[in-house]
């Protein structure tokens, strides 16, 4: 059996990418790690999906069950449990996974795969936070899986390190079901989540955030964590001498940025860009070093939105139809897309010209009336409020794209 | 007596502060917005904030120890807690599929309890 | 009799291994920790070393048991199916100084017999080993060192112990030796009083305590921390040698190691502290800095931070007197030390047993047993076996077949195969470190954030455990702080709000 796609993943990407293979009639299998489809929409039990993709606010699970039962209703196939140990890129049509499940080790083999394995998230040990290996100490999505899928309390005396989102949501959370959050402590000079999560999971509730901190030191007492030295930090993010307090505590949870899982794609000689941390795709969602291999959503760069990881789940998909159908993409000039001034990161990062193509970016600073230019193509688009941690889309016209040179720069100007 | 509240418009990602000035509890002036849904918004949170609770409560017999809940309207932001509290003594036996009311006008505030993710059942 | 062993590290149990022999001694291992190897031979640089760095005239039985014990590993850890491999070091010099530190080593090596030691420079240092630092000018290449899972050792010999007839007694503190008539009595434990007629005292960095416990105060310990870290499994350079800094006046060498869990383990520092921080197994900023300079000297490229997996510190036990100490005392009759057993502690402890039942065997007569079993194989690891063989544990087994750990590609299978053997050695509750450590999950990249909850929740409902009071590790360590909605619950905490 040759499916015409094998996805790696059953989250709001994987999902989406086969909802839209099977609604064209094509027979994609979904390859799921866990016992259950749905990936991480499943533990965020907070309203703000569906926003894009269906007008309305939904609770992840709710969101996420509209692409499950969709995929039941169109018969899809998908093996759970399943451990992708190797992808090999046999030839243009044809792509053979190597899984281990509860069935056994096999091969799955498709004309195309969709890589959708999503994200990993970063630890203490990454960000260069020492101290005690102690309990209490857990990333804001560990924390959310014990809480919301296992009903287990992590803490009750809290603090998070980090604005990320899914630390703002956790400290919500933990304020609900009667813990205390100590405050939120995030290195640079504005919150890393979303206006909206600020307002709605810290300021509700009165709970400080403060900026330009930083954790210094743990402390642990009996195996847990008992204490955080807070410290004031300067422009080059050093600790200012003086500035220091300690809070008690009996959980420090790090909400401190995600990672795409890209250990596989590595492995599979595709070059991984240093500003997204996913891979170097084209304007078909493809890996530039491995024809028919198409990436999306969180496995792609890190989206503010499940809704945005589904869309390009859809992308990729159509993407792998336009493949199958002609054996392979068409041969082409490729545009190198660069980000320019202010810019951290742009996807994709190769523009075909033979296309329209979404552009998904964000500025690396925070800027106020601002511009997003694309001088090659003479696009501007006002920026009136923009933060890093704000992911911006634009779409850019196959006719525009022709215009540019080799290089397509993006860059954000200051007026 | 007049007072000032800055609201953080959340409609958008702009996020306007959007000032509003109330006497006697009456709205009387909104400045800083940059759409009327900002200014209705900013409006609402200066006199009657609602949200929406979701919470988790236990699930019997179900393939996850909790079931995944929330209002199926907003309801007031200072009856968030108590509300979370109330459901510390309620529980459901799966399965339980979403949408499901779990309680009924919880505390009076007229919104119900629903399942937000499906419990299968497992056990006996 | 009986004999009861104090500490169930790698010194202990080693010696309990070797006692097993004997028809005449029943073994009783006690320790405070609720499973084995928990203290200094949790964290340490896992180097089985050549021994070309002991010096015969300042230690003469150190360097000893060190060589014996060296070649002893080769033969325990296939008889114990222990992870090791045996890759070779090289002792770095960056400097003419280092150079000749490097000789000293040379001729320690041919006094010592150490085979194969080699001077090399230029070319045939880079082919040996291309990942060194261009910056480095000469190499002490010996190729008998070797890397051991350290507390993989400890649960393969708790588990040959408990196969030969021995028994291990966990989670219990030792508080007293009772001592009559100028001979030992027994060991009085938190978990009561336990009759013996030989007591071994192998506790590690509290060894100086059990002895006062006995009347004997002629040393005390002070701890030494060392701190690590662990870059994940995919950095590249990776060397494939053992690379270390030549020890100077000024500083201790700092080892570069691809483990036998294929990561990349750097450190340690070597911070003397006082005796009453013997609780002090921190990582701190300057510690972890320390370690990467020295490092960065070593290596073409240290890769970058984000990169790194784990940071830890141990603590290694320093006696006041520079040596091991090891001694069968006649007051109190019975009471024998294996104390101060400091770098190179790992390589020799198979020596250091041997030592003690030499020690054991002048002043008692002891009987071999006719039937003693050496071997112990380790838990099943799917992913190590060929795809048919694979089908069939998974066939037979299902759990085989559902993968856990994404980051290592650890089986369920594994982790309740886990479970069974903390049950068979003694363990008093399963932990999630003794889970870690025999079944490697929560050691990959992402540290355990999926595999964690996902194990904890299956045991659960497997075993009917709480998922909130499964424990790390010590007293204190919960996962949890009890389940959701519990806090309202009590009174008072809900009062708080």
């Amino acid at each position: 059996m040759i499916y015409d796609s094998v996805i790696i993943g059953g989250g709001p990407a994987g999902l989406a990418a086969a909802v839209k293979l099977a609604e064209k009639g094509y027979e994609p299998v979904i390859i799921e790690s866990r016992d259950r489809l749905g990936g991480i929409p499943l533990q965020c039990i907070h309203p703000g999906f569906g926003l894009h993709l269906f007008r309305e606010d939904l609770t992840g699970p709710e969101y996420i069950y509209r692409f499950i039962d969709r995929v039941e209703e169109l018969g899809v196939k998908y093996v759970l449990e399943a451990y992708v140990e190797e992808i090999v890129n046999y030839s243009m049509i044809s792509k053979k996974v190597r899984i281990t499940s509860p069935r056994g080790v096999e091969v799955v083999e498709g004309k195309t795969l969709i890589y959708a394995a999503g994200a990993r998230e970063r630890t203490r040990y990454e960000i260069g936070l020492p101290g005690p290996n102690a309990a209490g100490i857990y990333t804001a999505g560990e924390a959310q899986t014990m809480m919301d899928m296992y009903g287990v309390m992590p803490g009750k005396r809290v603090l998070i390190l980090g604005s990320g989102d899914v630390g703002l949501i956790m400290a919500r959370r933990f304020v609900l079901e009667g813990a205390e959050v100590v405050g939120v402590v995030e290195i640079l000079s504005y919150p890393s989540g979303l206006v909206r999560n600020i307002v709605q999971c810290l300021e509700d509730y009165g709970i400080p955030l403060y900026l330009q901190h930083t954790v210094k030191e743990i402390r642990a007492r009996n195996g847990r964590v008992s204490e955080a030295v807070i410290t004031r930090v300067d422009e080059n993010f050093k600790p200012i001498p003086g500035s220091e307090f300690t809070v008690d505590i009996d959980a420090l949870i790090l909400a401190v940025g995600l990672r795409p899982r890209v250990k596989l794609l590595k492995e599979l000689g595709v070059r991984i860009d240093p500003n997204s941390h996913g891979p170097v795709v084209n304007d078909w969602l493809e890996t530039m070093d491995a024809p028919g291999v198409f990436v999306a959503g969180n496995a792609l760069m890190i989206n503010d939105y499940a809704d945005y990881a589904s869309m390009q789940g859809y992308w990729a998909a159509e993407s792998a139809i336009e493949y199958i159908e002609n054996k392979g993409l068409p041969s082409t000039r490729w545009r190198r897309v660069v980000p320019g001034e202010n810019t951290r990161l742009v996807v994709p990062q190769y523009l075909s010209g033979l296309r329209d193509a979404w552009l998904y970016l964000r500025v690396s600073t925070p800027l106020e009336n601002a511009r997003l230019v694309i001088p090659g193509l003479g696009r501007e688009i006002p920026l009136i409020h923009a933060l890093p941690s704000l992911q911006l889309r634009l779409m850019l016209r196959r006719e525009e794209i022709l215009r540019a040179g080799e290089e397509v720069v993006v860059e954000a100007v200051k007026d | 007596m007049t007072e000032e509240l800055v609201i953080t418009c959340i409609i958008c990602p702009m996020g306007c502060r959007i000032r509003v000035l109330k006497k006697n509890g009456e709205v009387i002036a909104v400045k800083g917005y940059s759409c009327p849904r900002g200014r209705e918004y900013a409006v609402q949170e200066a006199t009657k904030p609602l949200r929406v609770l979701m919470t988790v409560i236990p699930c019997i017999n179900g393939d996850l120890p909790v079931v995944s809940v929330k209002t199926n309207k907003p309801i007031p932001r200072d009856k968030l807690l108590e509300a979370s509290k109330y459901l510390a003594s309620v529980s459901v036996k799966a399965p339980v599929e979403i949408g499901d009311v779990i309680v009924e006008n919880i505390l009076g505030l007229g919104a119900d309890i629903v399942a937000t993710r499906p419990c299968r059942r497992v056990k006996n | 009799m009986r004999i009861v062993v104090i500490g169930a590290g790698i010194t202990g149990l080693s010696i309990a291994r070797v006692l097993t022999r004997y028809d005449n001694l029943e073994v009783v291992v006690v320790d405070k920790n609720p499973d084995v190897g928990w203290g200094v031979s949790k964290a340490n640089t896992s180097i089985i070393h050549p021994c070309h760095e002991e010096d015969p005239d300042k230690h003469p039985l150190r360097t000893k048991l060190c060589l014996e014990g060296h070649d002893k590993w080769y033969e325990w850890t296939r008889e114990l199916d222990i992870r090791v491999k045996w890759p070779g070091e090289i002792m770095a010099a960056t400097s003419e100084e280092e150079i000749r530190v490097l000789e000293h080593y040379y001729e320690l090596a041919i006094r010592n017999r150490v085979p194969g030691v080699r001077l090399l420079r230029g070319e045939e240092l880079f082919r040996l080993e291309p990942t060194l630092n261009p910056e480095v000018i000469a190499g002490l290449y010996a190729p008998s060192a070797g890397t051991i899972d350290p507390i993989g050792a400890c649960i393969a010999l708790a588990e040959n112990i408990v196969d030969n007839g021995g028994r291990l007694l966990l989670g219990r503190r030792v508080k007293g030796i009772r001592v009559g008539d100028y001979r030992v009595l027994g060991v009085e434990t938190t978990g009561g009083f336990i009759q013996a007629d030989l007591v071994v005292n192998a506790a590690g960095l509290y060894a100086d305590e059990i002895s006062r416990m006995a009347g004997i105060s002629d040393y005390t310990i002070h701890p030494r921390r060392g701190q690590y870290l662990i870059y994940d499994r995919t950095v590249q350079p990776k060397p494939s040698r053992i690379i270390h800094s030549a020890p100077t006046q000024k500083t201790k060498g700092v080892y570069l190691v691809n483990t036998v869990g294929e990561v990349l383990l750097v450190g340690p520092t070597a911070e003397d502290l006082p005796s009453n921080m013997r609780d002090a197994n921190y990582t701190t900023r300057e510690g972890l800095e320390y370690v990467l300079k020295q490092a960065m000297k070593l290596i073409r490229k240290l890769p970058p931070r984000e990169l790194v997996i784990r940071t830890y510190a141990g603590l290694r036990p320093e006696p006041s007197t520079g040596s091991f100490i090891l001694r069968f005392h006649e007051d109190p009759w019975g009471f024998i030390e294996a104390a101060g057993i400091r770098s190179p502690g790992l390589t020799a402890a198979p020596g250091i047993a041997g030592y003690i039942e030499k020690l054991i065997r002048e002043h008692v007569e002891l009987k071999p047993r006719e039937k003693w079993n050496p071997y112990r194989r380790d838990i099943t690891r799917p992913k190590m076996l060929p795809a048919t063989e694979r089908n069939r544990l998974i066939r037979e087994n299902p759990d085989y077949g559902r993968i856990i750990c994404q980051c290592e590609g650890v089986s369920l299978g594994e982790v309740m195969e886990a479970v069974k053997r903390m049950k068979k050695i003694g363990v008093p509750e399963v932990t999630l470190d003794g889970l870690k450590f025999r079944a490697h999950i929560m050691v990959g990249r992402c540290q355990g954030t999926f595999c964690r909850p996902l194990t904890s929740f299956i045991l659960q409902e497997r075993l009917g455990l709480e998922i909130w009071s499964l424990k790390f590790n010590l007293e204190g360590s919960f996962y949890g702080v009890g389940r959701v909605k519990d806090l309202f619950k009590k009174p008072v905490e809900a009062g708080e709000k």
